[in-house]
C-alpha cells in the first residue's frame, strides 16, 4: 500500500497537484458517503485541503501499521492488551516524526476519507462508518483510525497535545505536534487556557491548524457566540497566529512554514463550509449534519457528486 | 407502544407561558436539545451560550440570584462532567433554582463516551442540595414543570428527545419521590428507570404466563431516594429486588436500592442490571442495549437467577413481544 505523508510527491514536483486530487477525494467520498448515510458533509467541504495537505506534504508521519480494514471493536470483551490505538494509522510513536492530533473528533468522517486518499485505510472502511461493532466511528474515538484521543468533548485535545509537545521536547524528540481544531470549539475556556500554558512553556514544537468555518451547531458563528477578532486573540495569548485561504494549498503549506521560535504557530484557515459543492450553500448556516430526505434532493446531489467524479472542480 | 414526536419541545413552550420568568440557556445544541420552539416563541427568553459550559452553569447561577429560573440546554456530559466544579460551587453549594436539562443518558446516543452520560447520577447525587429525576415516557416529560415547582433548590433531569414513548396516561402528572406503579405482586420487586422501564415491559408481559408476581415500579426521582412505595414493594418482594437502569453499575439506581435495602434493614437479595463499570462505544441503542448488559435477556436471567429455576422464557418470546425501536434503519446523528 503507499505511503504518504513523509516525502513530497514527485520530490519538490508537483505536490500541490497531488493534494488537490486528495482534496478532492476527500469531498467526493464524504459526498457519497451524506448522500446514502447522511453525516458530516460541511465539514468536509471546509477542511478538504487542510486533511490534504497535512496527510499529503506538511506532516511527516511513519507509515501506518494500522489494519487497512479496521477489525470490530467490541469494547466489552477488548483485551487491553490487543487495543488497536487509531494513531497507528498516523505512524505512530517514533522521536523524528509527526504526531498528529485531531480535537473536533466530529471531523472523523473527514479524517478517515484522508487516511484513504493518502493510502493509510482501505476505501471500504467507509462502509463500517457509525455501523453497530466498528471502530469506524462516527465520533472518533481513541481506537478510531487516525485518532490519537477522543476529542467529542471540545478543547480537550489542544491541552492533551500541549502534555506530548513538551514530554516530546523534554525527551530529546525532533518530530513536530500537530493538532487541527474547529473554531467554535474556541468558544471553550481550555482552548485559551491551553494556549497561554503553550506560550508560557514556550512551546514550538507545535502548530495548530483551525479550520475557521464560522459555522456551529445552531447556525452561523457571529450569530451564536462571537469569536472574533481570533487573530488578535491568538497573539495576545503569545501566539504567532497566521490568517490564510484554507483553501489555498500554496497558502496554507507558506503559513505552516513561518517561523515561529519559541511561540506555538497558529494556523487560521478561514474556509467555506460549502466549498467545492456549491449546492450546498442552499442550506448554510444549518450545515452542522447533513442529511437529504427526499430522493428528488439525493438526486440533485448525486448530479453534483458526477460533476466532482468528473474531475469538475465545480466551483 | 405509541411514541409522541419531540414531547419535550411543545411541553417547554407551555412552560415557558406559565412560568414568565423562566429563561432557556443553551450551549449551541438548541434544537438538538428541542428548545428551538422556546427560542422562537420567547427571543427575549432564551439566552445563546456557544461552547462554554463552564460559563454557562455560572452564568445560569448568576440568573437564579435575581429570581428568575434558568432553564440550562445541553448534553448531560457537558454539564455533570465538563462543568461538575461550576454545578457545584455556584449552583449546588448557593443551593439555587436552576433546572439542568441534560440530554443524551447512556446508551441513547451513537456519539460515543465524549456524548454518553453513562454516571451521572451516580456524580450528581453526591451534590447537596442537588435533585435529580429521570424520565422514562412523554408523559414524564409533560409533568417537569409541575415537579419543578415541588424543587426548591436545583435540579438535574436525565431527559429523552427525538421519538419518545407513551407509557402513562397523558395529564397524569410526574410527582417528586413518587414511583409509578406498573404492577403489584410479591415474588419480586422491579425497579426500571429511564428507557429500562420500556424495555422491561417486553419482559415483564410473559411472567404471568410463567407465574411469577412482579410489583414493577418506574422510578423517576433518583434523589431523593424514600418513596414509601418503594419500601413497600421492596419490603414484600419474597425471592427479591431487581433494578434495570441505563446508567454505569455505580451511583445510579441499583446504589440507590442497595443504600435504602441496608438502611431499612429490609433484608433482600439485589440483582442490579447496568451497563457495567466502563464507557460505552458508539454503536445504535439497540446494540448496546443488548451487548452491554441491559437488554430484556438480562432481566430473564436476574429474574431466574433470584427465583432459582427457569422460567421457560425463550429468546424467541422476548423478540416477538413488542420491540423497543430507539432508533430506525439509520442511526441518528448525536448532534
Amino acid at each position: 500500500m503507499p505511503q504518504s505523508g513523509a516525502a513530497p510527491v514527485g520530490a519538490g514536483g508537483n505536490w500541490v497537484n497531488e493534494c488537490q486530487r486528495m482534496a478532492d477525494g476527500i469531498r467526493r467520498r464524504a459526498l457519497a458517503h451524506t448522500i446514502v448515510h447522511g453525516g458530516y458533509l460541511s465539514q468536509a467541504c471546509s477542511s478538504a485541503e487542510i486533511f490534504a495537505l497535512l496527510y499529503g506534504h506538511a506532516m511527516k508521519l511513519g507509515p501506518s501499521s494500522g489494519p487497512p480494514i479496521p477489525p470490530r471493536y467490541e469494547g466489552w470483551i477488548e483485551d487491553k492488551l490487543e487495543r488497536v490505538p487509531g494513531m497507528v494509522y498516523n505512524g505512530g510513536r517514533a522521536a523524528e516524526t509527526d504526531r498528529f492530533f485531531v480535537s473536533p473528533t466530529h471531523y472523523a468522517l473527514v479524517v478517515y476519507s484522508a487516511l484513504i486518499e493518502a493510502g493509510r485505510l482501505d476505501g471500504s472502511a467507509l462502509d463500517q462508518f457509525n455501523t453497530d461493532g466498528s471502530r469506524v466511528e462516527m465520533i472518533g474515538g481513541e481506537r478510531s483510525p487516525g485518532h490519537e484521543v477522543n476529542g467529542g468533548s471540545f478543547g480537550q485535545a489542544v491541552s492533551q497535545a500541549a502534555g506530548v509537545a513538551w514530554a516530546r521536547r523534554f525527551l530529546g524528540d525532533t518530530g513536530k505536534v500537530w493538532v487541527f481544531l474547529g473554531d467554535g470549539e474556541l468558544q471553550e475556556g481550555q482552548s485559551w487556557e491551553a494556549l497561554m500554558s503553550m506560550s508560557f512553556h514556550k512551546i514550538d514544537n507545535m502548530i495548530l491548524v483551525i479550520d475557521v468555518n464560522g459555522q456551529q451547531v445552531d447556525g452561523r458563528t457571529e450569530d451564536t457566540m462571537d469569536i472574533e477578532p481570533l487573530a488578535r486573540k491568538f497573539e495576545a495569548f503569545g501566539a504567532v497566529p497566521v490568517a490564510v485561504d484554507g483553501h489555498d494549498l500554496e497558502a496554507l503549506n507558506t503559513a505552516c512554514e513561518a517561523p515561529h521560535d519559541g511561540k506555538p504557530l497558529a494556523v487560521l484557515a478561514y474556509t467555506t463550509p460549502h466549498q467545492g459543492i456549491p449546492i450546498l450553500e442552499e442550506r448554510f448556516p444549518h450545515l452542522h449534519y447533513v442529511r437529504f430526505r427526499s430522493e428528488n434532493e439525493r438526486d440533485r446531489y448525486r448530479a453534483a457528486l458526477s460533476e466532482l467524479d468528473a474531475g469538475g472542480r465545480a466551483a | 407502544m405509541k411514541r409522541v414526536r419531540q414531547p419535550h419541545r411543545a411541553a417547554l413552550i407551555k412552560w415557558g407561558r406559565r412560568q414568565s420568568e423562566s429563561i432557556v440557556i443553551s450551549g449551541d445544541l438548541t434544537a438538538s436539545c428541542e428548545a428551538d420552539g422556546f427560542r422562537q416563541e420567547f427571543p427575549d427568553r432564551f439566552i445563546s451560550m456557544g461552547l462554554m459550559e463552564q460559563n454557562m452553569m455560572s452564568f445560569a447561577a448568576g440568573l437564579a440570584r435575581e429570581g428568575l429560573v434558568p432553564l440550562v440546554h445541553t448534553f448531560g456530559v457537558f454539564m455533570y462532567r465538563r462543568a461538575l466544579d461550576q454545578v457545584e460551587m455556584s449552583i449546588s453549594y448557593a443551593d439555587l433554582p436552576v433546572r439542568m436539562f441534560g440530554f443524551l443518558p447512556g446508551v441513547t446516543t451513537p456519539g460515543g463516551p465524549s456524548h454518553q452520560a453513562t454516571n451521572d447520577i451516580g456524580v450528581l447525587r453526591t451534590l447537596a442540595n442537588m435533585s435529580i429525576v429521570e424520565v422514562g415516557d412523554a408523559t414524564d416529560i409533560e409533568g417537569l414543570f409541575e415537579l419543578s415547582l415541588e424543587v426548591e433548590g436545583p435540579l438535574y433531569i436525565r431527559m429523552l428527545r427525538g421519538d419518545v414513548p407513551r407509557i402513562f396516561p397523558g395529564g397524569t402528572g410526574l410527582k417528586l419521590n413518587t414511583a409509578r406503579v406498573l404492577s403489584a405482586g410479591t415474588d419480586i420487586a422491579l425497579l426500571t428507570s429511564g428507557i429500562c422501564t420500556e424495555e422491561a415491559l417486553r419482559v415483564t408481559g410473559l411472567l404471568s404466563g410463567a407465574g411469577v408476581s412482579v410489583a414493577h415500579l418506574h422510578v423517576t426521582t433518583l434523589k431523593p431516594f424514600s418513596d414509601p412505595h418503594l419500601l413497600e414493594a421492596i419490603a414484600n418482594a419474597r425471592y427479591g429486588v431487581i433494578t434495570m437502569e441505563n446508567h454505569s453499575s455505580i451511583g445510579g439506581l441499583g446504589s440507590c436500592a442497595a443504600e435504602i435495602i441496608a438502611q431499612e434493614g429490609l433484608g433482600k437479595r439485589l440483582k442490579r442490571i447496568s451497563t457495567g463499570d466502563r464507557y460505552l462505544q458508539g454503536a445504535s441503542t439497540t446494540w448496546l442495549m443488548a451487548n452491554y448488559g441491559i437488554g430484556a435477556g438480562a432481566l430473564v436471567d436476574s429474574l431466574e437467577q433470584l427465583i432459582g429455576e427457569p422460567l421457560g422464557i425463550s429468546a424467541e418470546s422476548i423478540a416477538s413481544a413488542e420491540t423497543s425501536e430507539f432508533t430506525g434503519a439509520d442511526q441518528l446523528e448525536a448532534l
